[in-house]
């Protein structure tokens, strides 16, 4: 059934390629560049600060055969990674516990409820201080930015399960157990997946402020560089770089979410 | 949480897979040809139950105060007919087959199965509910599959064989892989019926099965349910908001009063099986429509004017007859 699932999203994505929809993308996008090119040449105020999109790509040209650059890319990967898969492996079964158990519920939600309205990012000095290494503060403040947003849309998911398919489920014979894995579980995927894509995104955000403030790798800080050094097009190239990354991240987890619910895509 | 009166029936709970002697497959529907049929010999007591209600009430405790929905409802459920309940909006109708199904409890009075009362949920009872509630997750073969599976009554290829000849009947062989939201509304229904029959349960609730489906897939619908009733004739609940529907299922029709529900009056439907549209011009059927109308006219009325909306349906219907 995976096997299949994983043809159907080869066949979609080819399908994409070659569609007109793409098409018009490519026109916007491009049509994008070419004003800020002008814009660029032709000193039009305020905007003509900005590096033009001529100098960004031989910055970027140069960029891309840098080991530098592309250690930048690693570290970051291996931040978000990280802290993104830790959130998971701790907030997808609590997640399901708080759904499931209404005592485990009114124990723990109030806790979470008071540390949630934190944003993250006013976590980086506290964990700094908190932390041994500035790699470990750095994780852990993206493993928050994940952690709270799967916790809460897979309770919110397991709320939103119709009363039908339980009592469907007890009639035909399952008992507690069976209605966990076989109902509560399949029910809740889709929220689980929504919560992981934007819990992807909130994880860039997060490793990005965190690089500019606590290290001297990734991303975030060769972007943050690029400013110091006075280095325009460097800046912009750290923005594309942040952007596509989190773009592919979001996307990655969006095809693998598509492989576990085929039923959500087969309409 | 199961009730467990059913336990030494497991080994028999499911159809047989090819046609036995003594019966021959229903030919009113409309898929006939060459399927498996329910030997006499199974229909026997073990696989059918007989319900009883006494005084049953139920009550919800609201804001407002306490709402009554059921009040001294009394009612037989005989085994291996068509008991189809009708009455207002609002008069207890979802409540009370939610009752016999075990998911509330009853605030007053006792519901059994084959004199022994109703705990709970389980497999001897089964819902077929309004909209669908097929699992979206699971293909329509693993849906039916379900409940066989999870009692571990039996598996492989026996269970498929069984499984694809209850599709076949209701023409879904084909859609066996495709998951409920790439069938239509009628089909979904289908595979739902199927779903509850491949259990052979005691007892069939359907709360209003059809509701929602045009009214062509609606008199398709019915004559493929009394196609299945023919040929698994198990005990049937039956509630729908459709005399037409009602008065060409059942054997039995009850009607119920407004709110708080009561039994009003239980109409025999004594008309010939196997049926179909052509009953609708037969003098007995219109002699017992025109007095059920009447009696629903009557609690539709009182419905009304305690302020139901959709009892206007009902006083629609009667107006279109007139």
């Amino acid at each position: 059934m995976i096997r299949l699932a994983i043809n159907r999203q080869l066949k979609k994505i080819a399908k994409t390629v070659r569609s007109k929809t793409l098409r018009r993308g490519v026109i916007s996008i491009a049509g994008f560049f070419i004003i800020w090119e002008l814009c660029a040449r032709f000193k039009v105020p305020v905007l003509g600060t900005v590096p033009s999109p001529t100098e960004v790509l031989r910055c970027l040209a140069d960029q891309i055969t840098e080991a530098y650059y592309w250690h930048s890319w690693g570290s970051s990967m291996v931040r978000i990674l990280t802290g993104f898969a830790i959130a998971q492996l701790l907030g997808v079964p609590l997640g399901l516990l708080l759904g499931f158990s209404r005592k485990a519920r009114e124990i723990i939600f109030p806790l979470i409820e008071l540390m949630r309205p934190v944003p993250p990012l006013a976590w980086v000095p506290v964990s700094v201080i908190f932390w041994p290494s500035a790699e470990m503060s750095m994780i852990f403040v993206t493993f928050l930015g994940a952690f709270f947003t799967v916790v809460l849309n897979i309770v919110e998911g397991i709320a939103a399960i119709d009363e039908r398919y339980l009592r469907a489920a007890s009639s035909l014979g399952a008992g507690k157990s069976d209605i966990f894995w076989h109902v509560m579980l399949p029910a809740s995927l889709p929220s689980v997946l929504v919560g992981m894509t934007v819990g992807m995104g909130i994880t860039w955000c997060v490793v990005v402020a965190a690089e500019m403030i606590a290290t001297n790798t990734g991303l975030g800080y060769l972007t943050w560089r690029g400013y110091v050094a006075g280095e325009f097009p460097m800046i912009v190239v750290g923005m594309l770089s942040i952007g596509l990354a989190g773009y592919l991240s979001s996307g990655l987890i969006r095809r693998i979410g598509l492989i576990f619910t085929p039923w959500l895509e087969s309409r | 949480m199961r009730y467990d009166v059913f336990a030494d029936d497991r080994q028999s709970a499911l159809p047989p897979v090819t046609g036995g002697p003594g019966q021959t497959a229903g030919s009113t529907g409309p898929v006939s040809t060459g399927l498996a049929s329910t030997p006499g010999t199974s229909d026997s007591s073990e696989s059918v139950g007989r319900m009883e209600v006494e005084s049953l009430s139920k009550y919800y405790e609201t804001k407002t105060g306490i709402r009554e929905v059921i009040k001294d409802l009394t009612l037989s459920i005989p085994e291996g007919r068509v008991t189809a309940i009708m009455g207002p909006s609002g008069c207890g109708k979802s409540a009370l087959i939610n009752l016999l199904a075990g998911y509330e409890k009853p605030s007053g009075g006792r519901i059994t199965i084959d004199r022994l009362p109703v705990t709970g949920a389980g497999p001897d009872r089964l819902v077929v509910f309004q909209e669908t509630a097929l699992f979206p997750w699971l293909t329509t073969f693993e849906n039916v599959a379900y409940g066989p599976k999870i009692r571990k009554e039996l598996k492989g290829e026996k269970l498929g064989e069984v499984i694809m000849n209850l599709l076949r009947t209701v023409g879904l062989d084909e859609f066996r892989d495709k998951y409920p939201s790439q069938l239509s509304g009628g089909m979904q229904r289908r595979a739902e019926l199927v779903r509850a029959l491949v259990n052979r349960p005691k007892v069939m609730l359907l709360d209003e099965p059809f509701r929602g489906l045009d009214a062509m897939t609606r008199s398709l619908m019915r004559d493929y349910y009394l196609e299945l009733f023919e040929r698994h004739k198990s005990t049937q609940v039956f509630v729908t908001s459709e005399l037409d529907e009602g008065l060409l299922i059942a054997d039995r029709l009850a009607i119920v009063t407004n709110r708080p529900g009561q039994i009003k009056k239980i109409l025999d439907i004594n008309l010939p099986r196997p049926r179909d549209e052509s009953l609708r011009g037969d003098p007995r059927y219109l002699a017992l429509k025109a007095e059920a109308l009447e009696l629903l006219h009557e609690e539709a009325v009182k419905s009304f004017k305690a302020g139901a909306v959709n009892s206007a349906d009902f006083v629609g219907a009667y107006a279109a007859l007139g």
